[in-house]
């Protein structure tokens, strides 16, 4: 670790407002060379501002940025390059035709003469990059057709074509396999080695405290404190995040299921998922569990009239329906809450109260106009329903945080009284505080009397919100638990495709 | 800066940068050219852009709903060579004024059927409307030389050219025409469901149809009204002229979708109102008058309208990006 105990990039007293918002307030921040420094906070508690100002994307209205003590001023993403600050994106931001090559020095090509690219310098020099990430792919290959980790790996490799001395990671493992994961933390554990200081923006607790050695919290876009995560635990950093303690637990007395609400026999759909059959029954939680691609999806989606099974059959109440279209679905009472919010879920320009009100309009008109009194009728019922946060009805989803804007999609469909409700990765990219707000959501519908399924990758929120879980591999239904009878091992197996012989 | 956040007239202007132009270019003609500011002339205005201003009503649903239409100005052509024709049928000699119907009425079904043919290509072939309305704006002028014979038809009724002149009260008919389409589209796409959808469908097609809105016959129910409208415009313009050229309405595809982009309707769907497309049809409008009457060569325009395209969209981007989305590149 450096001697002088200079720390490679520091922020004082930062404050960055917009129009109506104070989103930084004050924030202090530093990152010692070789070290991992986690930021944590709820979405909207300034985090991405934060980082926005320490690429140079923003630039903050008070406060000091100091590199390797020197203050200084970084206006563009460029200039902040230059400083040796490197952002690695959540989103990935590559030309999906170009070769991982041209994406590594997109904008800073090596040139011959007369402007013509240098290729061979190119390939050689990012085929260096590429083997010291320990990447099993060649930079000549179009990043079209790399996994979405190797993606990733091309825009970490970005980061080390200039001596990087702070490297940003916003949400790194968000798509990431578990098995790409430790990769990822061998290659951060490599670039602490070298002196670098690392940045780790993440939503999940367990990383932050195998991988960080200090945990800054804000909240509300102010600064809550620093803390040496040695001397911490999940507890103290959460209730810094909410400003209160979580209630994990579920202390609920054993409750009563209605009749079979969902009925699946032998659905297949080839190459998809095969001969899966289940049922829900009113008031009752069904988790899926599984790894991505094991056809959970897939399986709502048919449910939701996306996709066409080629045989098995579908019972609704007791009848056997064909959903040809999410429209038929829609009027038999089958929800979906899509796993991408703001692809599938929202229109996001649009305004919160037309957004919730969106697959009914049809049905709150007075003569041939909307009837604006009936929507926001409906838009105050599911928003105090709910405690949806937002200023107005009037604010475009767009803008909402994600655990609020999640909030609008459940609202959409609740609002619809559906006989049942498909929630697909209910709490993807949503902070702690709303997730275990929307944990409480789901428990309660169940206990109004809806019929749930819960699609979700996480084991913990399987674990406590389902009745029964049904575990998936490969687009087979593996084994089913009752919540009472599973474990956390059985439940690993099941979804790794492990037939052990307590299952039979 | 907060004071232009707090102020309610400011921050609408924000919103809609082409309503500060309007005011600006509207003082501006006020103090320098002598004849601007009449009753007269600015009925005139109203009249002259009317044309546009029909189809660019027409065009704001269509970019809204996420499509473009290229095909308007053709549409328009063959509409208004329908309308002068058919009123000269020998079927229609004995009719007197009343033949003026028939041919009206089939002008306008042309209308409403060419865009029928652009929506349900663009509905079930899933090709960009951008391209399948290119096809027919190339396709539907040829139609109009075909049935023209590259002649122009000449009205000979007189109360059919007389019509333009009609006013309505102290306002001139064609400007009655168009405030009325201004309501009537304003209130199909904020107040009914139709409009809704439209918005919902442009703005985010998958989370449309996971909502169960069937995008398809809106899509097709938008590219039909540009379609009617377009015609309409057609009518009236031929009425104006007393004929139609089978070179009627060239280029303007361009010019209502300058004043419909002006308006603040973004080209990728989802954003977008009349009162916005209405201030860009003015300022298109105000523009052409002024200069014309300051006896500008009409080129110079051009020119303008150009420069203040750009201006326009660039300022919408420096007021009205948010907090989270504002990458400066």
């Amino acid at each position: 670790m450096n001697v002088n105990r200079e720390p490679a990039l520091r922020l004082q007293g930062i404050v960055k407002t917009f129009p109506g918002v104070r989103a930084l307030d004050g924030v202090d921040f530093e990152v010692m060379p070789g070290e991992v420094h986690a930021l944590l906070g709820e979405n909207g508690a300034g985090k991405s501002t934060l980082m926005k100002v320490l690429a140079g994307m923003y630039q903050p209205d008070e406060g000091q940025i100091i590199i390797a003590g020197q203050k200084v001023r970084m206006t563009t993403p460029i200039e902040a390059k230059a400083q040796g600050v490197i952002l690695i994106h959540q989103e990935l931001s590559l030309v999906p035709e170009m070769s991982a090559a041209e994406n590594i020095y997109l904008g800073e090509l090596p040139r011959k003469s007369l402007g013509r690219v240098d290729w061979k310098t190119l390939e050689a020099r990012s085929n260096a990059i590429l083997k010291r990430l320990r990447c099993n792919f060649r930079a000549e290959v179009t990043v079209a057709n790399l996994s979405i980790a190797n993606q990733q790996m091309v825009e970490i490799a970005r980061a080390l074509t200039v001596d990087a001395r702070v490297v940003i990671f916003d949400e790194p493992t968000a798509s990431l396999t578990d098995a790409e994961k430790v990769v990822l933390f061998d290659i951060i554990n490599d670039l602490k080695a070298q002196g670098v200081g690392i940045v780790y923006i993440s939503h999940r607790m367990d990383e932050i405290f195998t991988l960080s050695d200090r945990i800054t919290v804000l909240r509300d876009g102010g600064y809550r404190g620093t803390l040496n995560t040695a001397d911490t635990n999940e507890d103290e950093v959460t209730r810094l995040m909410i400003g209160r303690s979580l209630d994990l637990s579920r202390d609920e007395a054993a409750r009563e299921f209605g009749k079979t609400m969902l009925d699946v026999r032998n659905l297949t759909c080839p190459g998809l998922f095969e001969n899966v059959s289940f049922s829900v029954r009113a008031g009752e939680v069904v988790g899926f569990y599984g790894l991505v691609g094991a056809g959970r999806t897939e399986i709502a989606e048919t449910l939701f009239g996306l996709r066409k099974p080629t045989s098995g059959e579908i019972l609704v109440d007791g009848e056997t329906v064909e959903i040809g279209s999410p429209r038929a679905a829609i009027a038999m009472g089958i929800s979906l809450v899509p796993e991408n919010r703001k692809e599938q879920g929202l229109v996001l320009q649009m305004n919160c109260r037309d957004n919730m009100t969106l697959p009914q309009v049809q049905d709150l008109t007075a003569g041939p106009f909307l009837s604006q009194g009936a929507e926001l009728a409906i838009f105050d019922q599911y928003r105090d329903r709910l405690a949806i946060k937002t200023p107005s009805w009037r604010q475009s989803a767009g803008v909402l945080s994600g655990g609020n804007q999640q909030k609008i999609v459940i609202g959409k469909w609740l609002s619809m009284q559906p006989r049942v409700l498909i929630v697909d990765e209910p709490t993807r990219g949503i902070d702690v505080g709303s997730k275990s707000e929307i944990h409480q959501l789901l428990r309660e519908l169940a206990a109004q009397g809806y019929a749930v399924i819960v699609i979700s990758s996480e084991m913990p929120e399987v674990l406590r919100v389902s009745d029964r879980i049904v575990a998936m591999y490969h687009g087979r239904i593996m084994r089913e638990f009752s919540i009472d009878e599973v474990t956390e091992d059985s439940l690993v197996q099941a979804i790794s495709g492990i037939t052990s012989d307590t299952a039979a | 800066m907060a004071y232009f956040y707090q102020n309610p007239l400011l921050r609408w202007l924000m919103r809609n940068p082409i309503w500060g132009f309007v005011l600006i270019i509207f003082i501006f003609f006020s103090l320098s050219a002598d004849h601007f500011f009449s009753e007269r002339n600015l009925m005139n205005i109203v009249v002259q852009t009317s044309t546009i201003g029909l189809i660019a009503l027409g065009m704001t649903l269509v970019m809204i709903n996420g499509n473009i239409d290229l095909s308007v100005g053709a549409t328009l052509a063959l509409a208004a060579a329908f309308a002068v024709d058919v009123q000269s049928w020998a079927a229609f000699s004995t009719w007197g004024n009343w033949q003026i119907l028939p041919a009206v009425c089939l002008a306008l079904l042309v209308g409403i059927l060419m865009g029928a043919i652009n929506g349900f290509i663009v509905w079930k072939t899933g090709v960009d409307a951008f391209i399948v309305t290119l096809g027919a704006m190339l396709g539907i002028r040829g139609l109009v030389f075909v049935y023209t014979g590259e002649q122009s038809f000449y009205a000979m009724n007189f109360a059919y050219s007389d019509f333009s002149f009609m006013t309505i009260g102290p306002f001139p008919v064609l400007a009655v025409i168009f405030g009325i389409a201004v309501l009537a589209v304003h209130w199909l796409l904020s107040r009914t469901v139709h409009g809704r959808n439209t918005y919902a469908v442009g703005g985010n097609r998958e989370a449309a149809v996971n909502a169960g809105i069937r995008v398809g016959p809106h899509m097709m129910i938008n590219f039909m009204l540009i379609g009617f409208l377009a015609a309409l415009s057609g009518v009236l313009l031929s009425t104006q002229m007393g004929a139609a050229t089978p070179n009627l309405g060239r280029d303007y595809e361009l010019w209502v979708i300058t004043a419909v982009v002006l308006g603040g309707t973004k080209l990728t769907g989802g954003k977008g109102d009349i009162i916005g497309t209405l201030g860009g049809v003015l300022a298109i409008g105000i523009l052409r008058n002024g200069m014309n009457l300051m006896q500008v060569p009409a080129f110079y325009v051009y020119v303008i309208l150009g420069s203040i395209l750009i201006a326009v969209l660039f300022l919408d981007k420096r007021f009205n990006r948010t907090a989270d989305g504002g990458l400066r590149l």
